[in-house]
């Protein structure tokens, strides 16, 4: 990452006022949100979203023909542009020729994304944003920080400063005021203005429709008093017949605010008549820029069929500390990283992507359906491709890549780490090293690694087999945890053997865009673990369960690996995860714990992966509730702790603070422990909470579970 | 449809608009004479059944050629929707007439007119009664204008009017 990208960081997060508002608007963003939803079934909606915009997205030059024909035969004049010039270009004749001196807009992320009013200005109109957002960041010289709400980012008393200093001198901060200020100063540019310039939220192919969602009512000012409309409309924003606007019209505005419908939403279909009677002047200019190179990109293609409602942003961890403009002038957040890549170019992602801590918060709540992490990895490695793996991580990964070499190393590492380990922690490192135990203690490695350990337990013999699959993290620092799921599930009956040549899952090359490496290690796995006929691979690691269960093969995908492909199924098939196994072997009767004993009151914080790709928030719920435990929910258990491997090492001064919420919530429920399902998450919160000096105790569930057992 | 109006009133009045229901034409006029002279200034009144039906109305003083300019000095903005959402309390107006635009828009208040038989429960079931090729400005509205652009704070009444009061009337053609 660039210094510059650094020093936006610590200037963002040195901003009280931004992480404030924020932080408040995210947690009420979840509320409200939720609410908006009430009795409707999201899913269903989100599928249907995506149907018609994966259908658009698959067709756009015809849905492109069809909607100009429509339009023009009604009267409009379309115009398609490829590139941001023409756009500018069109505009700029256009008021020319038509005499035109003032332009209001209303919002228009099209029109940001090519800097249109700076190339009107230039020569010499006169340009109003009239979105009070967008006016304020208008007259400030800035550039949204929101897609939704541009002027997220300024409070009161700097929107105050701005008027006073831009419009009119004795503003006060008081919003209501504010708001009526801003309507008499601009109800007059409405009605002066020769031209209006709008967006579109959608462009109906089968009847040459504009579809407008505004809340102040300027869109359709802009679209009503000037004699000249001018649209203009990304090329994503159509979809083939009038009835898909529905499912967009209703996650549209329940997603981007929490409302069920905004005050106005104004269907345009051909020129109206001017207040004057006269016919009014209607151009539709429809904007490829990258949108059709997207469209045939395999993996891209999934991002058209966003709509702008910015829930990405609202629910993203990272946003909330940072904001809108660490990402960039234009899009910002999860989906603006992806955009940025193409509308821009891919290397002024290079810094920004690294931002994506890969909770999956914004693939829950997309209504798109687009798995926006997995695009931001297809970033990273796409970059990698491009400019090379640094020289540290590529040396790291070659360690990785042989697991001799590498599990050598980390027994090395036990040894070497004893001046600065005190109970199993590392508090402080020397030098360069003394970032990463600022704000939290590090495991020590662990003396014996569990795979010593293994060959000690005397395993029951049984037709039922199932590999345990360690990680590296259990294997080298957390070996109690292995010693309890090993535990349970001979409890339970079942034979585990421990295949000796698995190795790294391979989650920190992936993340990092080194997908060799990661295939690599893939085919290590797949060797090892397939060795012997077992009917589970179980792990106790999230990350580690979705790298076997997905990542070896989305990886494989990626590279065009087709050999190991076979293999990569079958152990995919097998994977599954510590809690849903153990659950599912408690159903069956086949493990019980005491009973008879008031144990003390457990919170459990949800692990990003194990929640949102395993989709496995109730089975370790449902164990530690039969093994006695009082489960007492914290705030915001689904929100990601900080660690996310490598970003903890890479990213600090934005894992920190995410971590510092985690143990607030934590703290706030009075429970006197907390589990989580992921060695990962138990090294950010245990080495967090150990800084604090809490008497919090940090558990896997295992570790909770194993201690109940009948 | 009578089952429809309480969930739209509940809608409607969450998002900050006012609803009012009258049992015929000629209380709901009364009501709108009244409301006229209480918010006091003038009042402009867009084309629609309602008005075509409501006899002479030139002693109210009320205008009914809706310019750009009567509508902007107007207080009172009248005019009449076609349709009304329950689900979410959302009015649909065919709007290509200028004037029907200029009276919902630019005055600070805005009355609309709504036959009580014209509810339907949601987009769904309105999105097939529409003939965009014919309606080329429909309206959607819901609640006054809003903004919560400054620290999140929901402010009523920007660019468009700051009061919606919707009122039915039963037994008006549509």
């Amino acid at each position: 990452m660039t210094t510059a990208f650094k020093d936006s960081i610590q200037e963002a997060l040195a901003n009280p006022g931004l992480r404030g508002a924020l932080g408040r608007f995210s947690v009420a963003y979840r509320v409200s949100r939720e609410k908006a939803y009430a009795g409707l079934d999201f899913e269903a909606i989100r599928d249907r979203v995506r149907d018609v915009k994966a259908h658009a997205a698959g067709h756009l030059e015809e849905l492109a023909a069809a909607f100009q024909a429509r339009a023009e035969s009604l009267g409009a004049k379309v115009y398609r542009a490829s590139e941001p010039a023409e756009v500018k270009a069109y505009v700029l004749a256009l008021a020319k020729e038509r005499g035109v001196r003032t332009i209001v807009k209303s919002k228009s992320m099209a029109t940001e994304e090519i800097h249109l009013n700076k190339h009107l200005e230039a020569a010499g109109l006169e340009v109003y944003e009239t979105d009070l957002g967008e006016w304020i960041i208008q007259l400030a010289h800035q550039t949204p920080s929101h897609m939704v709400m541009p002027a997220i980012h300024m409070s009161k008393e700097e929107v105050t400063e701005v008027f006073n200093n831009e419009v009119e001198p004795g503003q006060t901060p008081d919003i209501p005021k504010l708001v009526k200020f801003a309507r008499a100063k601009l109800r007059p540019r409405f009605l002066a203005a020769d031209m209006g310039i709008t967006g579109a939220n959608i462009a109906v192919a089968e009847t040459g429709s504009l579809v407008l969602v505004t809340n102040e009512g300027n869109a359709r000012l802009v679209s009503t008093l000037p004699r000249i409309h001018v649209a203009v409309v990304g090329i994503e924003k159509l979809v083939a017949g009038f009835s898909d606007i529905q499912p967009i019209l209703t996650a549209l505005p329940r997603n981007a605010t929490g409302q069920l419908l905004t005050s106005y939403v104004s269907l345009i279909t051909g020129p109206t008549p001017n207040p004057d009677g006269t016919p009014k002047e209607l151009h539709i200019i429809l904007m490829d820029n990258r949108r059709s190179e997207m469209a045939a990109d395999p993996k891209f293609r999934q991002a058209l069929q966003c709509i702008r409602c910015a829930s990405c942003l609202n629910v993203c961890p990272v946003y909330r500390l940072v904001g809108g403009h660490v990402f960039g002038k234009v899009y910002t957040g999860g989906i603006g990283t992806i955009l940025t890549a193409w509308f821009d170019q891919l290397k002024q992602a290079d810094d920004i992507q690294g931002l994506c801590i890969q909770c999956g918060a914004c693939k829950d709540v997309c209504p798109g359906r687009i798995d926006i992490p997995e695009l931001i990895l297809e970033l990273r490695r796409r970059l990698v491709l491009e400019k090379g793996q640094g020289v540290v991580q590529k040396a790291i990964f070659a360690v990785v890549n042989n697991r001799r070499l590498f599990h050598s190393m980390l027994r090395a590492a036990s040894v070497a780490q004893k001046p600065f380990a005190r109970g199993g922690f590392i508090r402080h490192l020397p030098l360069f090293l003394s970032g990463l135990t600022e704000f939290r203690s590090l495991p020590a490695v662990a003396e014996k690694p569990f795979r010593d350990t293994f060959l000690q337990i005397r395993q029951p013999k049984s037709k039922e087999k199932v590999a345990f699959y360690a990680g590296c993290l259990i294997d080298f620092s957390y070996p109690e945890m292995a010693e309890a799921v090993v535990k349970i599930l001979n409890k339970a009956g079942l034979e585990v053997l421990f295949p000796e040549g698995q190795t790294c899952c391979g989650a920190p090359a992936r993340y990092n865009g080194a997908y060799e490496v990661a295939a690599g290690n893939a085919r290590d796995n797949i060797r090892a673990l397939l060795e012997e006929d077992v009917r589970y691979v179980v792990s106790a690691c999230p990350t580690c369960t979705v790298a076997l269960k997905h990542d070896f093969i989305a990886t494989f995908e990626s590279l065009g690996v087709d050999d190991a492909m076979a293999e990569a199924r079958v152990l995919a098939d097998k994977a599954i995860d510590f809690s849903t196994l153990v659950k599912q072997l408690v159903d069956a009767g086949r493990l019980e714990f005491k009973d008879g004993q008031e144990l003390e009151a457990i919170t459990y914080h949800d692990s990003c992966h194990l929640k949102r790709t395993l989709n496995a928030q109730e089975p370790p719920r449902e164990l530690l509730r039969k093994a006695g435990f009082e489960l007492t929910e914290m705030a915001e258990h689904d929100i990601c702790c900080g660690m996310a491997g490598s970003y903890s090492l890479k990213l600090p001064e934005l894992s920190a603070p995410i971590l510092e919420r985690k143990l607030d919530n934590i703290q706030a429920t009075g429970a006197g422990s907390v589990a989580m399902d992921c060695p990962g998450c138990v090294m950010q919160i245990r080495g967090g909470l150990d800084k604090l000096g809490s008497a919090v105790t940090v558990d896997h569930t295992a570790v909770k579970l194993a201690e109940r057992l009948k | 449809m009578d089952d429809l109006f309480p969930s739209f009133k509940e809608k409607a009045e969450a998002a900050s608009a006012e609803v009012h229901r009258f049992a015929g034409p000629a209380q709901a006029l009364s009501f709108i004479l009244e409301t006229a002279r209480e918010l006091g200034g003038t009042t402009v009144w867009a084309p629609g059944r309602f008005l075509a039906d409501a006899g002479n109305l030139e002693p109210a003083g009320f205008t009914f050629n809706v310019t750009t300019e009567a509508a902007a000095g107007a207080t009172l903005g009248i005019s009449q929707a076609d349709w009304a959402l329950a689900d979410t309390g959302t009015l649909v107006l065919d709007s290509t007439g200028a004037a029907q635009r200029l009276a919902s828009s630019l005055p600070r208040v805005h009355l609309a007119l709504v036959g009580a038989d014209r509810i339907l429960p949601g987009l769904a079931e309105v999105l097939p009664h529409i003939r965009p090729e014919k309606a080329g400005y429909l309206a959607m509205i819901t609640g006054p204008s809003r903004t919560a652009d400054i620290e999140r704070v929901l402010t009523i009444g920007v660019h468009g009017p700051e009061r919606l009061i919707i009122v039915f009337v039963e037994g008006i053609a549509s």
